[in-house]
C-alpha cells in the first residue's frame, strides 16, 4: 500500500502565526512601518532656526547620521534638564508603576502597542536615566531597570515620543500627578539636540520664525485672504466688515491661529470672528506680524517656543494696544496661559482686560493680558449684547469636543458650551468619560497632524471617534464643534474614516450663523454658503409663480 | 440534534473562545486589557470586537443578510486595517471562528450529517471572508484618499485664489 502524506494544516501552509512574539519590551526593537511616523526634517528648516545636525535623513534609515559624540550630547542634555526642571527630576524618580495611567492613553487604546502605555513610554527614558544618573542603576544595570543608551534606544525614543500628543489625559489619573506630556517634551528636546526633528514640525517652526505664522503667509497673503472671507460674509449677510491691520492705537490686538485663515473649516471660524467683532463695533486690529497664536516651537524645545512667542507682546507694545484677545486654538492657549508671562512678560505696558461692551473685568487674565475669545463671547451673551437666532442652526445636531489643551491646560469647559447652547437648539454631550478633563485627544496634536502618519492618527483618534459615534447613533449628531485649529484640521478626516456623516466646526462659526447683524439681508445661506433648509430667498417663490 | 442547535447551545462558550483567540493576536499586556476592561469608551477595541462577533456568529447560524453582516465585519476590520497587522492577519479573525467551531464539533463525536452541515457553515464563513476582502480594501483606500486630501485641503484656498482650481456648480 502506498504511503500517504498528511496534508499540511492551514496554518503551516500560509505560515500565519496568529499570536505576536512574546519578547520583553527591552528586547523588542522599533520597526518603522509606513503610516506610523512622520518624515525627518529637511535641512533648510533646521538651518533657518539654528537647530543642530541638519542633514538628509529618513527615520527608517539604518544610519541616522548622528554626530560622533551624540551620546554625550544626549546625556549632557539630560543632566542639564534634570537640574533645570524639578518636575523632570521628580517624574524620573517617583513612578511606582501602579498602572493607573496604562490604559488611559488614546494611542495605547487605539493601537494596542504596549509601549504606548504612558508608564512604559516614560520607562523608555527612565531606564536610561537610571543607568547614568542613579547609583542603583549604575551598579545593578538591567536588574534595577537600567539600560545603556544606544542608537536603537534613541530610535525607540523618537518613535514613541512622536506617538504622544502631549494631551495629558494620563496625568489626570496618575495618583502622583506625573505628567507624561512633560516627559515627552523633554524627550523631544533631547532628540532635537542631535537633529531628531520631524518635517511637519520643522516647517511651521521655520515659517513662524521668518514670517510670524506656521503657514509662512506674508502680510499681503494674510490681508488678501481675509478679503476673500469678507467676500463670502458679504454674500451671506449683505454686510462687509472692515477689519484693520497693524493699526496703532487700537484698543485690542486679535491673534488667531493661522490655520483659521486658510484651511476649511477653520476659515468659517475666522468669518465668525470677523462678523462678531463688526457687529459689536470692537476697536481692534489684526496683525500681519503677530499672525500666529499657535506655537510649533513648543513641540521642539522651550527655548524655541519662547522665541516664537516673543512676537505677541512685542507687537502689542508696538501697536500700543490695551490688551489682547486670542482666537480658538488648543496648544496656543496652553502656551499663552501657562508660559508666556514667564517667558516674555511681564506685560506691564498693557492693562487688565475689560470688555468695552459689557464692562466685565477679566481678572483671570490680569497677568497675561490675554483673553480667550470664548470667555469674551460668552460674556457678551450673558449680558444680552447679541441678538441671536438659534433656529438658523436647526439643521445641525451638535456635540462638543473638549480640546486637550484648553480643557486640561486651562479648565475652559463652560464657556464654549454656553455659547453653543445659546446659538443652537440641538446640543448633546458625549459620554462623561470622554469629555471635559477626561476628554480623549483628537490623536493628531503636538505636531502629529501630518499626512504621512495617517494610520497612526486614525489609531490615536479612535477612542474619541467612538464617543462621537455613540452620540451619532443615539441622537443623530451631525456636527462636532470644538475650539482648536488643529481639531478643525484633523477631525474631518478622522470622522470620514470612523464616523461618516459628522462634520466639524469652530464655535464661532455656529455663533455667526445665529448672529442677527444690524442691517443684514435675509439669511438664506450658512457660513459655508450652503442653503439653510426651509428658507427661500426673497422673491424666489413669487418668480416661480410667474413662470 | 443538528449542528445549528448544537452551536446555539454552545453559543456563549464558542463566542468566548473566539473572542479570546482574536484578542490573543494582540501583545500579551494588551490582551489582558482588552479582555478585562468592560467600559465601552475606555476599551472601544475590545467592545467593538465583542459586539461584532456576536452579530457575525448569529448571521453564520441563520440565513446571512450580506448588508447586515457587512456592518459588523466593517466595525472590526476598520480597526484592524489601521493597526499593526498585515492584511492576512487583519482578516485572520474569521478563520479563527472555523477553528473554534471545528474543535467544538469534534469534541461531540459528530454524526455524518453534522459534518455535512459543518461544510455549509464553513462555506458561509468563506463568504464572509470574501466580503471582508472588499471591506479591508475599502478601508485602506480610504486611508490613501485621506492622505491625498490632506495635501489638497491645505492648499485649496490658495489654488482657488490663483484660479488654479474652479468650483463648478451643477447646472440645472
Amino acid at each position: 500500500m502506498a504511503k500517504t502524506t498528511q496534508p499540511a494544516k492551514p496554518e503551516e501552509l500560509s505560515k500565519i502565526d496568529y499570536t505576536p512574539p512574546a519578547t520583553d519590551w527591552l528586547e523588542t526593537p522599533v520597526e518603522f512601518k509606513p503610516g506610523t511616523y512622520c518624515h525627518g526634517s529637511r535641512i533648510k528648516y533646521l538651518e533657518e532656526v539654528g537647530f543642530p545636525n541638519p542633514r538628509e535623513w529618513a527615520p527608517s534609515d539604518e544610519d541616522w547620521k548622528l554626530p560622533a559624540n551624540w551620546k554625550d550630547i544626549i546625556l549632557e542634555g539630560m543632566k542639564e534638564r534634570l537640574g533645570k526642571y524639578r518636575s523632570f527630576q521628580l517624574f524620573m524618580d517617583i513612578c511606582v508603576r501602579c498602572g493607573a495611567c496604562a490604559d488611559k492613553c488614546h494611542f495605547y487604546i487605539g493601537s494596542g502597542d504596549p509601549k504606548n502605555m504612558p508608564v512604559l513610554r516614560a520607562e523608555l527614558m527612565r531606564s536610561v536615566y537610571r543607568k547614568y544618573f542613579t547609583t542603583g542603576g549604575k551598579l545593578f544595570g538591567k536588574q534595577a531597570g537600567a539600560r545603556e543608551l544606544t542608537e536603537a534606544v534613541l530610535k525607540e525614543w523618537w518613535y514613541y515620543f512622536y506617538q504622544c500628543t502631549e494631551c495629558r489625559r494620563c496625568s489626570v489619573f496618575c495618583p502622583y500627578g506625573i505628567d507624561q506630556a512633560e516627559i515627552t517634551m523633554m524627550g523631544r528636546e533631547l532628540l532635537n539636540l542631535v537633529g531628531g526633528q520631524t518635517d511637519w514640525i520643522g516647517g511651521p517652526v521655520a515659517n513662524c520664525y521668518k514670517k510670524g505664522n506656521h503657514l509662512g503667509l506674508e502680510p499681503h497673503a494674510i490681508t488678501s485672504n481675509i478679503d476673500y472671507l469678507l467676500d463670502d460674509i458679504e454674500e451671506i449677510s449683505g454686510i462687509r466688515p472692515e477689519p484693520s491691520f497693524n493699526r496703532k492705537g487700537a484698543e485690542i490686538l486679535f491673534v488667531a491661529p493661522s490655520g483659521d485663515l486658510f484651511g476649511d473649516p477653520g476659515t468659517y471660524t475666522a468669518m465668525g470672528y470677523l462678523m462678531l467683532f463688526h457687529e459689536i463695533g470692537l476697536d481692534y486690529t489684526w496683525s500681519t506680524y503677530a499672525s500666529e497664536g499657535g506655537n510649533f516651537g513648543f513641540f521642539t524645545s522651550m527655548e524655541m517656543a519662547k522665541r516664537l512667542n516673543y512676537k505677541i507682546y512685542a507687537e502689542a507694545k508696538r501697536l500700543g494696544v490695551k490688551w489682547i484677545i486670542g482666537g480658538e486654538c488648543g496648544h496656543m492657549w496652553r502656551v499663552l496661559n501657562q508660559y508666556m508671562d514667564t517667558w516674555n512678560g511681564p506685560a506691564d505696558f498693557m492693562v487688565e482686560p475689560v470688555s468695552p461692551i459689557t464692562g466685565t473685568k477679566f481678572e483671570n487674565a490680569k497677568g497675561t493680558k490675554m483673553v480667550h475669545i470664548t470667555e469674551f463671547t460668552a460674556d457678551l451673551i450673558k449680558n444680552g449684547k447679541l441678538k441671536l437666532d438659534p433656529s438658523r442652526n436647526d439643521h445641525l445636531n451638535v456635540t462638543f469636543h473638549d480640546s486637550c489643551n484648553t480643557a486640561r491646560g486651562m479648565g475652559i469647559f463652560e464657556e464654549p458650551r454656553y455659547i453653543i447652547k445659546n446659538v443652537c437648539n440641538n446640543f448633546h454631550e458625549m459620554p462623561e468619560d470622554t469629555i471635559r478633563e477626561k476628554t480623549f485627544c483628537c490623536g493628531s496634536g503636538s505636531g502629529l497632524n501630518a499626512g504621512e502618519n495617517m494610520e497612526l492618527r486614525m489609531r490615536g483618534g479612535f477612542p474619541k471617534a467612538s464617543a462621537v459615534k455613540s452620540v451619532q447613533k443615539k441622537y443623530g449628531v451631525n456636527m462636532l464643534a470644538n475650539i482648536c485649529a488643529i481639531d478643525r484640521a484633523v477631525l474631518p478626516p478622522l470622522m470620514q474614516y470612523w464616523v461618516p456623516g459628522v462634520s466639524v466646526c469652530g464655535t464661532h462659526e455656529l455663533l455667526a450663523n445665529a448672529l442677527v447683524m444690524t442691517g443684514e439681508k435675509k439669511r438664506t445661506q450658512d457660513l459655508r454658503l450652503e442653503d439653510l433648509p426651509g428658507i427661500e430667498e426673497e422673491g424666489e417663490g413669487e418668480e416661480e409663480e410667474n413662470v | 440534534m443538528n449542528l445549528n442547535d448544537l452551536l446555539l447551545e454552545k453559543r456563549s462558550a464558542i463566542l468566548q473562545k473566539w473572542f479570546d483567540l482574536i484578542i490573543e493576536t494582540y501583545p500579551e499586556e494588551t490582551a489582558k486589557f482588552l479582555k478585562s476592561q468592560k467600559n465601552q469608551f475606555s476599551n472601544p477595541v475590545g467592545h467593538t470586537i465583542l459586539e461584532g462577533i456576536e452579530e457575525i456568529f448569529n448571521e453564520v447560524l441563520g440565513e446571512p443578510d450580506p448588508e447586515k453582516v457587512a456592518i459588523y465585519l466593517d466595525s472590526i476590520i476598520r480597526i484592524r486595517a489601521i493597526q499593526e497587522f498585515s492584511p492576512s492577519k487583519a482578516l485572520s479573525f474569521l478563520f479563527l471562528l472555523k477553528k473554534v467551531i471545528r474543535a467544538e464539533v469534534i469534541n461531540e463525536t459528530p454524526e455524518y450529517h453534522m459534518l455535512e452541515e459543518l461544510s455549509v457553515i464553513e462555506s458561509r464563513i468563506d463568504d464572509l471572508v470574501n466580503i471582508s476582502f472588499d471591506i479591508y480594501m475599502q478601508c485602506r483606500e480610504k486611508i490613501y484618499e485621506l492622505k491625498a486630501n490632506e495635501v489638497k485641503n491645505w492648499t485649496y484656498r490658495l489654488l482657488k485664489k490663483t484660479n488654479m482650481v474652479k468650483e463648478y456648480k451643477a447646472e440645472c
